[in-house]
């Protein structure tokens, strides 16, 4: 009864739903001003980054949030160093191939943010997929977390600087206009969109690299809330 | 062409079903997270198909990355977990 009445609503939905032939305004509108206002070809860093960039800013905020909370409640237990290394030997040589190379991607793909596909979020969790492939392959090493927090901090501490140097220097709370905007299409355009987008990816690596060593860290039965 | 993107897409679309089912069906747990991580690999394919290329990104390297070596690392505490009670 319950299937049918959810096969009823979902066909419902199904029925109604039609494509859209044409852009509504708003997107009318960033399809056309975005080259000429903020100088980035890829449209969906634009809104991201300057149209939209205090939203990004508070993603990046509950994502800090979650990290210290998880933190804060993992790291009560302490470490337990009578864990068996169990790793097969396939997944050590893997690692040792695959994590420079995804490193680097990761940087690639945020530093590329205003030109192609992707950005900081997307590279920060490609960088953070590599550390993670990093603590499966030797769960014993153990990440250096003042040096995380710092960079962490630091690139949080920045983005709200160029924030606050668009509300001095440009039009708003997070214009890209404080740099040149430069050529449409070259590594060093759209204004301050790399600059903010590479800060970004730092920081939701490191965050992700946290959360994932601080889960690794924690000792069985030892977290009370 | 647009007969050729419909045989893929449902095919994608199947392929996804088979391996969701498969990852709630599924007795062997490692068997279950490769089937999960599967999921999202096809759907990010769904997303660039469908023409938005930073959601590709996003659902392939969270979903299909990201997530799928979490849930082995949980895997691996747990088990360590359950293989000290039994001592």
């Amino acid at each position: 009864m319950l299937v049918l009445l959810f096969g009823i609503f979902l066909f419902q939905i199904l029925r109604l739903y039609h494509t859209q032939e044409t852009l509504n305004p708003t997107a009318a509108y960033y399809n056309t001003n975005t080259p000429s206002e903020v100088g980035a070809a890829n449209v969906v860093t634009a809104i991201v980054v300057t149209y939209r960039g205090l939203d990004t800013l508070g993603e990046v905020t509950v994502l800090f949030l979650t990290a210290m909370i998880l933190g804060y409640i993992l790291r009560q237990g302490g470490r337990e160093k009578t864990e068996k290394d169990t790793t097969s030997e396939i997944l050590i040589t893997a690692a040792k191939v695959l994590i420079p190379g995804s490193i680097v991607l990761g940087v690639y793909v945020f530093i590329n943010g205003h030109l192609t596909p992707g950005g900081g979020f997307q590279g920060g969790a490609i960088i953070g997929t590599a550390i993670t492939l990093m603590i499966l392959a030797d769960p014993l090493h153990s990440l250096r977390a003042a040096l995380l927090h710092f960079v962490e901090s630091m690139s949080g501490f920045f983005y709200i600087v160029i924030g606050l140097a668009g509300l001095i220097f440009a039009g708003g709370f997070l214009d890209n206009r404080i740099l040149p905007a430069g050529q449409l299409g070259d590594l060093f355009s759209a204004g301050a969109i790399p600059l903010i987008y590479s800060l970004i990816g730092l920081k939701v690596g490191t965050e992700i690299s946290s959360i994932i060593s601080n889960i690794n860290e924690t000792g069985n039965n030892t977290v009370k809330l | 062409m647009e007969i050729f993107k419909l045989i893929m897409l449902s095919t994608l679309a199947v392929v996804m079903i088979i391996s969701a089912v498969m990852a709630i069906l599924s007795k062997e747990m490692p068997l279950a997270i490769l089937a999960s991580g599967a999921i999202s690999l096809l759907a990010s394919i769904f997303f660039l198909v469908l023409a938005s290329p930073d959601v590709a990104m996003t659902e392939a390297a969270i979903g299909a990355g990201l997530t799928t070596f979490l849930f082995f690392i949980i895997l691996r505490k747990t088990e360590q977990n359950k293989s000290e009670h039994e001592k």
